[in-house]
């Protein structure tokens, strides 16, 4: 694909957590569908090293590495700033930043509900808001929220985790609403079984146990994901909003 | 002339004629300021005058004066 092909020319699409895993896949995808792909990581090292593999892959690529903390409040506005400043617009967030920190409810530490509250919700939250800013003085944009099937259903173990991602969905809903006016798009992604680094870890039994409730057979790959991002980012879906996108094979039908 | 400017910026923004666009024009205090119209009003500004304000000052901008004081300390103004 050359540089003046693809479906995202011209879109600027900032991409949260796009060190690894998901969030790489659709940096690297955006990246080769012509968008100038602003990578998120936490270091300007990670994220500058991020960014250069991307532009390695595919030469044509435009991709700028930006480093903060989507649970950092003051460090959100200022990257939303700097980026007003350098780009002067932005089309797409992919607000795909998160934690997976599993306790029993019984187990649940303060620190661990603070943290994963505020990086996978607050972290969205704030992201999202300063997007819809920039973005409302273009009257277009699309805000991608990356939930979890753990979200919609839940799970043992993962009530915070769970409670963090349907939150993401209930902000989805509500910005759709308050920003469909401005043509702005709010849509959620909610990933079934996707192997990840956050998923290697899982034991053996609980991966087998997980795996016979996933119809297609087969356990999901960050592209999938990036395939529906692609999609939510792309003029495909210019009439698609306050939308969840369960990305699963088939674990919910 | 930036009182041009910011009285364009509110005119389109509010999407009311220049005439109405007096220091004593306030939030709330026209049909068109309300919560839903200050957004759009606070794009317009942040487009005309190309800035990015903080959110605390989002909620603080409550009228047309107030408004003068808060881009100052973008470096807009004096007006």
């Amino acid at each position: 694909m050359s540089q003046s092909t693809g479906q995202l020319v011209g879109k600027i699409v900032l991409i949260t957590g796009a060190g690894r895993g998901i969030g790489r896949a659709c940096a690297q995808l955006c990246a080769e569908q012509g968008a100038h792909v602003l990578v998120n990581t936490r270091t300007q090292d990670t994220a500058d090293a991020a960014a250069l593999e991307i532009r390695t892959a595919i030469p044509h690529a435009r991709v700028d590495g930006i480093a903060f903390d989507v649970g950092d409040t003051a460090a959100v506005k200022s990257a939303f700033q700097a980026i007003h400043r350098n780009y002067k617009r932005l089309d797409v967030l992919v607000n795909n930043a998160g934690i997976l920190r599993d306790a029993l409810v019984g187990m649940v530490s303060e620190s661990l509900f603070d943290e994963v509250m505020r990086t996978n919700f607050g972290g969205t939250f704030y992201c999202a808001q300063m997007a819809a800013r920039l973005m409302a003085r273009q009257s277009s944009g699309s805000i991608i929220n990356l939930s979890s099937i753990i979200g919609r259903y839940g799970n043992s173990g993962q009530a915070v985790y769970g409670a963090s991602k349907a939150a993401v969905l209930g902000l989805t809903y509500s910005l759709a609403k308050e920003l469909g006016p401005n043509n702005i798009r709010v849509n959620a992604i909610a990933p079934g079984f996707i192997e990840t680094d956050m998923t290697a870890s899982l034991p053996e039994a609980k991966r087998d146990d997980i795996m016979r409730g996933v119809r297609m057979n087969r356990i999901g790959k960050a592209s999938d994901v990036a395939g529906a991002v692609l999609f939510l980012s792309s003029d495909y879906s210019a009439y698609v909003t306050g939308q969840v996108i369960g990305v699963d094979g088939g674990m919910i039908i | 002339m930036l009182q041009d400017r910011l009285i364009k910026a509110f005119s389109e923004g509010l999407e009311i004629s220049k005439d109405l666009v007096t220091d004593e024009l306030s939030f709330q205090g026209i049909q068109e300021w309300d919560s839903v119209g200050h957004m759009t009003l606070i794009a317009s500004l942040e487009s005309e005058f190309d800035i990015m304000f903080d959110t605390d000052d989002v909620i603080d901008l409550s009228s047309v004066a107030v408004a003068k004081k808060i881009l100052e300390k973008y470096g807009v103004g004096p007006f």
